[in-house]
């Protein structure tokens, strides 16, 4: 058991933090070009020039193409409408279409943020050119916004994500562990001899709660051994600082699975239930999606979330450094949190029934 | 109050629902006797056991166990009394030597006391070779020794045994009521159910329960008089058929 306990999450990080991307790349992207001029070859070689598509055809019609996306085959397709060139030089103006598949609206948004950037930049070099030729007096003007990046200068999705998904390994064997821990007991009957010893119910929880709260503790400390060694994930601000909110954050998951425990008769029901609040919490943590976009009732939902907590707090000691004072009222609410989760387990262990 | 009587019911009732379990149940129990508490599958034995070790609350009567009242004090009755559940309840996955010392510091005695019992209670068990073997391994009659083993490791003034050779073979049953006899001697009070009429014969007073209620308590020798009967086994074909 023990090997599995450690295998399988570390397994799991260098997985996911490489998998778990919302960079959009490698965009399955198609083209029709009815005008085949140089400009038209130009702007495709544009989109061949970037990293983010990678072109594949000259469709032959509309038709075609259209069956290509139902088949799963392009995601972006740009028509170039005949006489490109020669509208654009006499009119100095022209559309374009861009055809792109938003069953994943996210994506479709980003994908479609590239294209226009491509087009765009092929656009002032454009009229750089036409302006060259028709009117030299005129300068075009730019407004450019040159943005600095903080906590993350390269914007590494990694960076990002792996003290994340840290938390969530972190959360999830310690939480499955001690919710299979005291229905498994039950099962098996010891459960019954140790409540007719004179035991204290917190000697018993405490019992309980210790070699999970060090698994999960070791989980740490491989977790970030890993994120510094393989991911290079920095970490700016205290270790100690790190452990110490740790060590609260993984007493809350802890009671709140023995809590699941006590209120269950077996193993099934208990893994059912932690499997109901691990989803909501990992959805609901602000990992995936920022908690800011979520409606206001899910907002306060996200509250009584431990996960949220944790992400953010790994995420600002790591990343931007925070110190104790930045982190404590995070690290109170958790707190509280610990004390009420723990209260509740001791409580609904009974010893008599 | 009798110091004599270590197990005192009166009325004892467990209700779950409609269903009444244990039926105002009144008996007592003496110092040192070896108390046989008989009965078929759901006449509700368990249920009553388990209300006298202070793991179920009574609906309703009176039971004081080892000089403690079972509804307010059911924790220091748990100090004083010793239980073998019908289940095999050590950890499988601890070895016989961790489950001693385990169950030892529960009851809150010193590590060496706990290390002398464990030698001295490994030797008579004849465990030495397995003492650092994982109990899962063990054959169930062994186990079942050792567990009986264990719950008398605090020096308990009650033990109390749910079938607890339940599925053992002839010659460990005979060896476990040799301890049986063995623990009564040393003073304490063995209360055991059973579904071996044979074993009914070893105890000192036997109780019959059908549906909840205790229809016969007396010596084995008296019962079998009063009922007519040659062997416990008569006797209690005779009451549970009613």
């Amino acid at each position: 058991m023990l090997p599995i306990i450690f295998v399988l999450p570390i397994l799991q990080l260098v997985i996911l933090s490489n998998a778990a991307t919302f960079e959009v790349k490698n965009i399955k992207f198609g083209y029709i070009d009815n005008d085949h001029t140089s400009t038209s070859r130009a702007l495709v070689e544009k989109f061949n020039a970037s990293t983010y598509f990678d072109v594949l055809t000259d469709f032959p019609s509309e038709a075609f193409a259209s069956s290509e996306m139902l088949k799963g085959k392009v995601d972006v397709v740009l028509e170039i409408p005949h006489y490109f060139e020669r509208d654009l030089q006499k009119e100095k103006y022209n559309n374009l279409g861009v055809t792109i598949n938003a069953i994943d609206g996210a994506a479709a948004g980003v994908e479609n943020v590239y294209v226009n950037q491509i087009v765009q930049n092929f656009n002032q070099h454009l009229k750089v050119d036409l302006l060259q030729v028709s009117d030299k007096q005129i300068q075009p003007i730019y407004i450019e916004t040159i943005p600095l990046f903080w906590y993350n200068e390269t914007l590494n999705y990694k960076t990002f994500m792996v003290p994340g998904i840290l938390v969530l390994l972190v959360t999830m064997i310690t939480l499955f562990l001690s919710g299979m821990n005291i229905v498994r007991e039950k099962e098996i009957g010891t459960l019954e001899q140790i409540n007719v010893t004179p035991i204290k119910k917190s000697q018993f929880i405490i019992g309980k709660l210790f070699p999970f709260w060090v698994v999960g503790m070791a989980l740490l400390t491989i977790g970030l051994i890993l994120a510094k060694l393989i991911f290079d994930v920095p970490m700016l601000g205290s270790l100690v600082l790190l452990y110490a909110y740790t060590s609260i954050y993984i007493l809350v998951i802890l009671g709140m699975g023995l809590f699941i425990s006590n209120f269950t008769d077996t193993q099934q029901q208990a893994m059912f239930i932690a499997w109901f609040f691990v989803v909501i919490f990992i959805l609901m943590s602000g990992l995936f999606t920022p908690i800011e976009s979520m409606p206001k009732w899910a907002q306060i939902v996200t509250e009584f979330n431990p996960i949220k907590y944790f992400v953010e707090v790994i995420r600002m000691v790591m990343l931007k450094g925070s110190g104790f004072m930045d982190i404590l009222p995070l690290g109170l609410k958790t707190l509280a949190y610990a004390i009420v989760m723990n209260g509740l387990a001791v409580w609904s262990y009974k010893k008599t029934n | 109050m009798n110091n004599n009587k270590v197990i005192q019911v009166e009325g004892l009732t467990k209700m779950f629902g409609d269903f009444t379990a244990v039926n105002a149940i009144t008996f007592e129990v003496e110092k040192g006797e070896i108390f046989g508490f008989l009965g078929a599958n759901g006449a509700g034995k368990t249920t009553a056991m388990k209300m006298l070790i202070g793991i179920s609350k009574p609906t309703s009567g009176e039971a004081n166990v080892a000089g403690f009242d079972v509804f307010t004090h059911a924790e220091d009755i748990k100090k004083n009394i010793g239980y073998m559940s019908q289940k095999f309840a050590l950890y499988d996955d601890l070895t016989v030597k961790e489950n001693i010392t385990f169950f030892g510091g529960i009851y809150g005695l010193s590590r060496k006391i706990i290390k002398e019992k464990s030698d001295v209670l490994i030797a008579e068990l004849g465990l030495e070779k397995v003492a650092n073997q994982l109990v899962g391994s063990l054959p169930l009659g062994w186990k079942q020794k050792l567990s009986f083993s264990v719950s008398l490791l605090h020096d308990p003034k009650i033990v109390f045994l749910d079938e607890p050779t339940g599925g053992v073979d002839p010659i460990t049953r005979r060896q476990f009521w040799e301890m049986i006899y063995k623990a009564s001697n040393q003073g304490t009070t063995v209360f055991v159910t059973t579904h071996y009429m044979d074993e009914a014969e070893y105890c000192d007073r036997v109780s019959i329960m059908v549906n909840g209620k205790i229809e016969a308590l007396d010596t084995p020798k008296k019962l079998k008089k009063q009922f007519n009967a040659a062997t416990m086994n008569d006797v209690f074909l005779k009451l549970a058929r009613g």
